[in-house]
């Protein structure tokens, strides 16, 4: 056993209204992660305070937080791994504050319903057949455990409010480009990926690389290569439209017409209207310390 | 009613793993307007936490396999306790349940042909486990739910049920819960209701399981007046984390065992060879040099020992400890290592991997890991018809690790996600045909505010009694006394301590408001867990012999009278009691297939 050591952590407490980082001391034991450790603290000190977490294993996707300022996951950050002194936990700050280390990520849901489902070509006689090295790209993005990090820390939706509406940021991508690789998929979604969801606005600054704790390639293999896919395509409402319900059995709901027309009428969908660095340094503006 | 918030719908589906959301979509599908309620974020739920895969008779690798294998691997390592019918369901529906995931976009691996890929898992005579590395069930649960956004289902997440509501002919027609972030409370009214809640883990110290896993379900029934039963058929996995403290129980998956992995002591002996019961000693190889061909020529050799049922394995794993043969912390050594190439270990376990570099600083690729048994599945559970899925209370359904029956007294590696599909659609669908041939009943005020000022009472209280300080003394009662080995006197011990708890459970007092309170919704959740402990005791009490994943060391054979009979659990007069319930007998033609093969 290592000789008794003292944990300082500060956690930040507090709901929409505000809030303050409060210091917690505690003794630190053997092999602990962050999550342990704010569940002592929850245990001991401060029975109400909030945080979501499930599996504890780097699976769910539901611990998301920033830890000393850089997003991750706290099941599976270890102590030992943090610097020694004081650490501070504080939620993801591109999402509204609920409570605690809770934050309000209804946006990712509501982009999730309006992605065009996958569509199967008929099923052949004996079933589908798909060979591995076709699947192996798309069981990469199937890895995705919807921590929604990359979407905290994408300046685009970041440090952009507004941009909600007319973006679906990277996790969303990785999802678009997971049917558009699909082998089986039927449905081009390149208009609507470029026109409706944004795709435009990212200008690959490769920050939700870094936070993906799956190791997806989420700039060079979903984002670039749907980028090179739908710089062609042209968006015509009506005809996606038609597709969709010949080929579906939902029609497009009335959120994503909505949303739509709002991508439709906003100029803030070129890039070049905006003045983002495109360099690594990005990292830096968004809270993130240099790996 | 008043200004509550109140949610109709014909079916209200209630938690949003596999099974919920697979009874959700059919629900829908069927006509019927369907809401689903969970307690976490909508994708979170225990299934992502399966890796092993789904066992499905296709046949692919093995084109000997068939339904009927399958049927009767699950029925022996369920020890024959299992609801003949479900496992038959199960067997012969399995495989359109993985073929329809796979047009809903799921990809599981492939064989060379480009068919889907089956692995070898304990207990299953032939490679059957259609998988997906290993995060099968992160694959599952994305591709239902997937699919339920895209229908368009109501989702309401983060949502607690506290209780289910009774109209006067005892029949359900409703739920009432709280949204976890504002506190406030929600009604849902409903003409049937299907519960996906999954297991009761949490309620031991050392589990695989995820927080949500309080057994909600099973006493949202219990309290509705559902019958429960085999509440004491609890499965722990023989290969949990052992180190560090903090990662301990979390799962290692039998994929390990499965593609080439070998159990040794801390002689570095191979163990498992001394632990081959007679029930299984016709198939189980008793040399390594037998059991190491099995790998490549199944058709030939018989299946390492390594891969033996889960409760044979787990008991063997705590003799092993319990002798001081065990590894330094506790636990044995899982070793694949020294039995195939890294990259190829990287390759087909990669969370395995992952998990062991990232939590305890082991590679794998190069070391053993450390295991031991995990608290990790309920067999038993609220007593359904296997063709409806249908309680004993009208309009209450269950599917899932709530469900009991199906796996009988133990439960076979990639039987659980193959359930929940084939169940979660069969629970949807009679749901759905329920609910569109019975009248709604409307919930009354007066039974919706008797739930609402329970669950507020807790603010109430000054005991200053801890609701975490609780949940430990409950997971170290139920540890140290209802665990892998038992015994009738410490059972009975149990049985009074959980009585004490129980006293203290309600006067627990909860600090700070009712926005995203935790210790407030752990005080709720105890409520579950205890009253899942107390049937699972009393279960464990009056099962006087060992089966499956009930071991009892004052009664350590499987006693032939008690084959035929269910621990039935339920409420009579407040309180919980026991009666034996005999089980329902298997047609000849299902019944011949152990014979000829015995
Ligand atoms: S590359 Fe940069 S701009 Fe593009 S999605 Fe990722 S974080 Fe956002
Ligand atoms: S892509 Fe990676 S970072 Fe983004 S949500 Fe998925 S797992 Fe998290
Ligand atoms: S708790 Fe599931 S990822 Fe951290």
């Amino acid at each position: 056993m290592p000789e008794e050591r003292e944990i300082v952590m500060k956690l930040w407490r507090g709901d929409a209204g505000g809030g303050a980082f409060e210091t917690y001391k505690l003794p630190a034991q053997e092999g602990e992660v962050v999550l342990d450790v704010v569940h002592r603290i929850q245990a001991t000190k401060a029975p109400d305070l909030a945080v979501r977490w499930n599996c504890k294993a780097g699976k769910c996707g539901s611990c998301s937080a920033e830890i000393n300022g850089r997003p991750r996951l706290m099941c599976m950050t270890r102590m030992s791994s943090l610097p020694i002194g004081e650490i501070t936990v504080s939620p993801m700050r591109g999402f509204p504050i609920m409570r605690d280390l809770v934050t309000d990520v209804s946006y990712n849901f509501e982009v999730a319903k309006q992605i065009p489902s996958f569509t199967p070509a008929p099923k052949p006689p004996g079933g589908y057949r798909m060979s591995q090295v076709d699947i192996d790209r798309g069981q990469e993005f199937h890895k995705c455990i919807e921590c929604f990090l990359c979407q905290n820390v994408c300046h685009v939706i970041r440090d952009h409010e507004d941009n909600k509406r007319v973006y679906a940021g990277p996790r969303f991508f990785v999802r678009l480009a997971e049917l558009e690789m699909h082998p089986l998929d039927t449905l081009d979604r390149r208009a609507y990926i470029s026109e409706a969801m944004g795709i435009g606005l990212c200008n690959i600054t490769k920050c939700c690389t870094e936070v993906c704790p799956e190791d997806i390639h989420i700039t060079d293999n979903a984002i670039i290569p749907l980028k090179e896919r739908v710089v062609d395509a042209r968006y015509d409402p009506v005809a996606w439209l038609g597709r969709k319900l010949l080929g579906r059995p939902a029609p497009l709901s009335a959120v994503q017409a909505a949303r739509y027309t709002g991508a439709a009428s906003s100029a803030a969908r070129s890039p070049s209207a905006r003045a983002v660095p495109a360099s690594p340094e990005t990292a830096s503006s968004t809270g993130l310390p240099a790996d | 009613m008043s200004d509550q918030e109140t949610h109709h719908y014909d079916v209200v589906v209630i938690g949003a793993g596999g099974a919920g959301l697979r009874a959700a979509i059919e629900s829908l599908t069927t006509g019927a307007r369907t809401a689903l309620v969970c307690k976490s974020l909508l994708g979170k739920a225990h299934t992502v936490m399966a890796e092993g895969g789904v066992a499905a008779a296709m046949g692919n690798v093995w084109p000997e396999d068939n339904w009927k294998v399958h049927f009767r691997d699950t029925m022996r390592g369920g020890k024959m306790l299992n609801n003949w019918r479900m496992a038959q369901l199960h067997a012969q529906e399995a495989p359109e349940r993985v073929y329809e995931l796979e047009e809903w976009g799921a990809l599981f691996d492939r064989t060379p042909d480009g068919r889907i890929l089956q692995r070898d898992f304990g207990g299953h005579r032939f490679a059957r486990l259609a998988h997906v590395g290993d995060r099968t069930g992160l694959e599952l649960i994305r591709t239902l739910q997937q699919r339920a956004v895209g229908l368009g289902i109501d989702v309401f997440m983060e949502c607690k049920i506290v209780r289910l509501l009774v109209d006067r002919d005892g029949a359900t027609n409703g739920a009432v819960g709280f949204w976890r972030e504002s506190g406030r409370f929600v009604t849902f009214a409903a003409k049937a209701i299907v519960l996906a809640t999954g297991g009761v883990g949490k309620t031991w110290q050392f589990t695989s399981n995820s927080w949500e896993s309080t057994g909600d379900g099973h006493a949202l029934a219990l309290w509705a007046g559902a019958d429960l039963i085999d509440m004491e058929c609890v499965q722990f996995h023989p290969t949990g984390m052992v180190w560090p403290p903090s990662a301990r129980g979390l799962l290692v998956t039998e994929g390990v065992r499965g593609d080439g992995g070998v159990l040794k002591n801390i002689d570095g002996e191979r163990f498992m060879f001394n632990y081959i019961s007679p029930y299984f000693a016709a198939e189980t190889a008793d040399t390594i040099a037998e059991a190491d061909k099995w790998y490549t020529n199944k058709a030939d050799y018989r299946r390492p020992p390594e891969l033996l049922p889960r409760d044979e394995v787990a008991r063997a794993i705590n003799t092993e400890v319990k002798s001081g043969r065990g590894s330094p912390h506790g636990g044995v050594f899982l070793d694949i290592a020294s039995r195939r190439p890294a990259e190829e270990i990287r390759r087909r376990l990669p969370s395995m991997y992952h998990q062991f570099k990232q939590l305890a600083d082991v590679d794998i690729t190069t070391d053993a890991m450390e295991v031991g048994p995990t608290c990790h599945y309920i067999m038993g559970g609220v007593r359904v018809e296997a063709d409806t899925a249908a309680t004993t209370v009208p309009g209450l359904f269950a599917a899932g690790e709530v469900a009991g029956g199906m796996h009988g007294a133990n439960r076979l590696g990639g039987n659980s996600l193959s359930d929940l599909l084939v169940f979660g659609r069969r629970a949807g669908l009679a749901a759905a045909q329920y609910a569109l041939s019975h009248p709604a009943v409307a919930p009354t005020e007066s039974a919706v505010v008797s739930v609402t000022e329970h669950a507020l009472s807790f603010f109430a209280h000054d005991s200053g009694e801890n609701p975490y300080a609780l949940h430990q003394d409950l997971q170290e009662t139920m540890q140290s006394l209802v665990g892998i080995i038992r015994v009738e006197s410490e059972l009975v011990e149990a049985r009074e301590k959980l009585a004490e708890l129980a006293e203290r459970a309600s006067k627990l007092s909860v600090e700070g408001n009712r926005s995203f309170n935790p210790g407030w919704h752990l005080a709720l959740d105890l409520e579950s867990m205890l009253a899942c402990a107390f049937c699972t005791t009393l279960g464990a009490i009056e099962r006087r012999e060992s089966r499956g994943g009930h071991t009892r060391d004052d009664y350590p054979t499987p006693d032939p009278a008690f084959e035929t009979i269910n621990m039935v659990t339920r409420l009579s007069g407040g309180e919980v009691a026991v009666t034996h319930l005999p089980r329902p007998a298997m047609p000849a033609e299902l019944a011949e297939l152990f014979e000829e093969s015995k």
